[in-house]
């Protein structure tokens, strides 16, 4: 019970669902990907493969080889709904790869926007965690090759909005209460002041759909890794307690109410015959809060982030095992989240 | 392209490696050269020591705006010798080519940066490898200035022997 307390405190599993870190750098020897030639590209990809099989610090079989060539588009966006690729890597037209660890807390991407992107990602609020990791992996890979970096600007990036550091550091947040009440306009326009970017579930362009939002760093030179770190931990620090205390006020202000849209939404959750992936996403949103706020026992947050990883289009294909029309889907998703529950 | 353009001579000289984007309006008609940049003083050169020609004279008379219908305009625009990239791909694009771009565009692109950032100068890590470089230019840098406080202060032994380290250590850097 004291772990279980202690773990609540630090990972702050309530609000926080993930914490990841990316590193953008660059080979100095080659052009941007969007330059190089195809043999340029696959002799990069080739490169960076070695690095990690070579790597004693890594041992290749923890490790997986994507080529997103060859992957069909469903199998593309299952990683990319899983947060192993971004949608850009997805749509990527030159020989790109993703070099995933088997525990899907490391995806090194190869030839996206830049020659490589180092990624780890751990649940709940762990970002310090996060970009030890990947600067342990940065480590491995400056050994081997030069990196393309100046003085003045850093690390250099394809695009100039990440040069300095390379570094994006986010945390993904669910905020029910913050969007129920309005509040969390408030809470974009501070991040906006203070240079922190708020985006939805996947990144750049995204709605934030089941009241997830990713809060980020936009400046990336000029400061420190730690400090920016530090800054992302501690904004997100205060929207959470913010969240936690408007949940709160909002159950002492009328109890039956809040328990009532609670198992309201449990009910249509766990016995509805058809179910859009906009509602399953509002559904689980409010199902979650009941959890947190302990309203709901009979569901845990484990089997709740299994549902609504699996009830992404793409993944809900893959493990139907065939592809969907959307009307197919709804029924579908519908029959998957009673199944899931009732296990 | 993109392809055509990175390794391309100059249109001119056939010999260097063309880096400047040259483009000429002649008789109303756009002509596009990649030139060297020797090159491309000399072009834009011809242009500047000439600019009173007959045609000219003759266009003033018969009264375009006494603007030249042979030549209009001169644009020279720098390319990146690694990957090709002019100033002017990066702001359609919002991409630089290769690193090399950094250097080559630096200035232009430092008040971009300074709005994306608030800030050019880089203060987080650095590959282990360039620490020691990095260290040894930061070095140079202050034995330079207590070189300059030696010759100031007439401490010309001093001196001689802080210049012979820096010397040294720049010798040690090739």
């Amino acid at each position: 019970m004291t772990g279980d307390r202690n773990n609540n405190d630090v990972l702050k599993p309530d609000i926080v669902i993930s914490s990841r870190v990316r590193l953008a750098r660059n080979l100095e020897r080659y052009p941007f990907p969007f330059r190089m030639s195809r043999e340029q590209s696959l002799k990069l990809l080739s490169e960076i493969k070695d690095i990690v099989i070579k790597s004693s610090a890594t041992a290749a079989d923890n490790f997986y080889f994507v080529d997103i060539q060859k992957l069909n588009p469903v199998d593309r966006q299952v990683l990319v709904e899983k947060h192993l690729i971004s949608p850009d890597l997805a749509e990527s037209q030159i020989e790109s790869a993703a070099i995933i660890s088997k525990d899907e807390t490391i995806s090194i991407m190869v030839n996206e926007e830049d020659h490589i992107r180092i990624q780890c990602l751990y649940p709940g609020m762990q970002i310090d965690a996060a970009w030890q990791l990947c600067n342990n992996l940065d480590k491995l890979f400056e050994e081997k090759v030069d990196y393309a970096f100046s003085k003045d600007f850093g690390y250099l990036t394809c695009c100039p909005t990440n040069i300095g550091t390379g570094i994006r550091a986010s945390v993904m947040l669910h905020l029910p209460a913050l969007v129920m009440t309005g509040y969390i306009r408030n809470i974009l326009e501070a991040c906006s002041k203070l240079s922190i970017a708020v985006r939805g579930m996947y990144g750049e362009n995204t709605e934030a759909a089941g009241n997830m939002f990713q809060i980020s760093n936009q400046v990336t030179l000029g400061q420190t890794e730690q400090e920016i770190i530090a800054n992302i931990t501690s904004v997100a620090s205060q929207i959470i307690e913010q969240e936690r205390t408007i949940r709160n006020e909002l159950y002492k202000q009328n109890p039956y109410r809040f328990e009532d849209k609670i198992y309201r939404s449990l009910g249509i959750f766990t016995n509805a015959r058809i179910m859009t992936s906009e509602e399953c996403m509002k559904l689980i949103s409010d199902v979650r809060l009941g959890i947190d706020m302990g309203i709901i026992k009979t569901i845990d947050r484990n089997t709740l982030d299994k549902i609504m990883l699996l009830t992404q289009p793409a993944n809900l294909q893959k493990t139907i095992g065939k592809p969907l029309s959307p009307e197919e889907r709804d029924l579908r998703r519908a029959e998957l989240i009673r199944e899931l529950i009732k296990r | 392209m993109n392809e055509r353009v990175r390794k391309m001579l100059c249109q001119h000289c056939q010999k260097r490696i063309a880096n400047v984007h040259f483009t000429q309006i002649v008789n109303n008609k756009k002509v596009e050269l990649y030139l060297c940049e020797q090159c491309a003083n000399e072009k834009s050169q011809f242009h500047i020591d000439s600019p009173f020609n007959l045609g000219d004279f003759f266009s003033g008379f018969i009264g375009i705006n006494g603007a030249s219908p042979y030549i209009h305009s001169v644009q020279q625009e720098r390319l990146c010798d690694v990957c090709g990239m002019s100033y002017d791909d990066f702001q359609k694009t919002g991409k630089l080519g290769c690193g090399n771009c950094y250097k080559v565009f630096g200035e232009r692109l430092k008040p971009i940066i300074k709005r994306l950032h608030g800030n050019v100068e880089h203060v987080g890590k650095v590959p282990q490898k360039l620490m020691k470089d990095l260290n040894a230019a930061r070095e140079i840098e202050k034995l330079k200035e207590a070189l300059n406080k030696a010759i100031q202060n007439e401490e010309y032994e001093k001196a001689a022997e802080i210049r012979d380290k820096i010397r040294e250590m720049e010798n040690k850097k090739i």
